[in-house]
């Protein structure tokens, strides 16, 4: 069995070189659909990618959290970027490749997935 | 319809954590032998009175605003209650609200468990300002993930740092399967 030893010598490890950033104002906030609609679509997998993918790309600024029904259930699985001075982005019928394809053009080039998006679902 | 017994736990967590609870229990407990699954969740929320408890098993009724219909809690009743398991829900406005759900494995309408591991960690790490005691029992075995005991280890350090994180699912990963062999 794993115990919780391990962690304490993780955390005596990260000790000092996590400077604890204080300020996450300027921060991307990343929020996934997790209501029974976005689970029943497959909200969570997509979830996970995100996270991996954005603890891969070491991308501090973006944290990666979940909501309930965003009020599309018929878009679902959704996740919103939420940047800064920017206008909201929501992507809709999201899975694990589409999301990884999110972190790494938009996330991290800074390059909104225009085919991703809401709006392209309507046109 | 949520297709694994696991996706439904993350649901049930979801009414939980919206209920304002400040600890939640989640069992998973398995016996091959009887070819049953239990499931029980069991938080501190704000709970609910006799008549809102008898109304979430009607898919017709929620508490939402988005939409008239809410959907979870009714399949979940119908698809333990399908392979001749059960269903209960118990709450006390002010005390809590658990939901249990029984499954046989052998019948041949019980979904899988799906990928529990994943469902917990994610419930964990997304939400490290709530306490969750996790239990994963097969056969008498068990091991437990309590998170106030990572808390006290790693202080204010977020459960989504990576380091963190990982951890937390390697340790979900490597105990189900200690606990999930056959001696």
């Amino acid at each position: 069995m794993k115990s919780l030893e391990e962690l304490r010598e993780i955390k005596e490890k990260m000790q000092g070189q996590i400077g604890v950033r204080a300020d996450s104002s300027n921060d991307t906030r990343v929020v996934v659909g997790m209501a029974t609609c976005g689970i029943a679509s497959g909200a969570r997998p997509v979830l996970n990618t995100l996270v991996e993918e954005v603890n891969k790309e070491k991308l501090e600024h973006v944290t990666v959290s979940q909501t309930g029904c965003i009020g599309l259930c018929q878009f679902e699985p959704i996740v919103e970027v939420f940047e800064p001075g920017k206008e909201k982005v929501t992507y809709v019928k999201m899975n694990p490749e589409k999301a990884a394809i999110v972190v790494e053009q938009h996330l991290k080039g800074g390059k909104p997935v225009a085919e991703y998006m809401l709006d392209a679902e309507y046109r | 319809m949520l297709p694994e017994i696991s996706l439904n736990i993350l649901d049930i967590s979801q009414n939980s954590i919206k209920a304002g609870a400040k600890l939640i229990e989640i069992l998973v407990e398995i016996d091959r032998a009887k070819e049953t699954l239990l499931f029980e969740i069991r938080d501190n929320g704000c709970g609910m009175n006799e008549e809102q408890v008898a109304k979430v098993v009607d898919p017709f009724f929620t508490s939402r605003t988005t939409r008239k219909v809410g959907l979870g809690i009714p399949f979940l009743k119908q698809a333990a209650e399908g392979t001749g398991g059960e269903f209960s829900i118990q709450s006390k406005v002010g005390v809590g609200t658990t939901v249990s759900a029984l499954f046989h494995t052998d019948n041949i309408d019980c979904m899988p468990l799906g990928d529990i591991t994943e469902t917990i960690w994610s419930i964990v790490t997304m939400n490290d300002n709530l306490d969750f005691v996790y239990t994963y029992r097969c056969d008498g075995k068990e091991f437990q993930l309590d998170t106030r005991e990572i808390r006290n280890i790693v202080g204010d350090i977020s459960f989504s740092v990576p380091e963190v994180s990982s951890f937390i699912k390697d340790f979900l990963k490597e105990n189900k399967q200690c606990v999930d062999k056959v001696e």
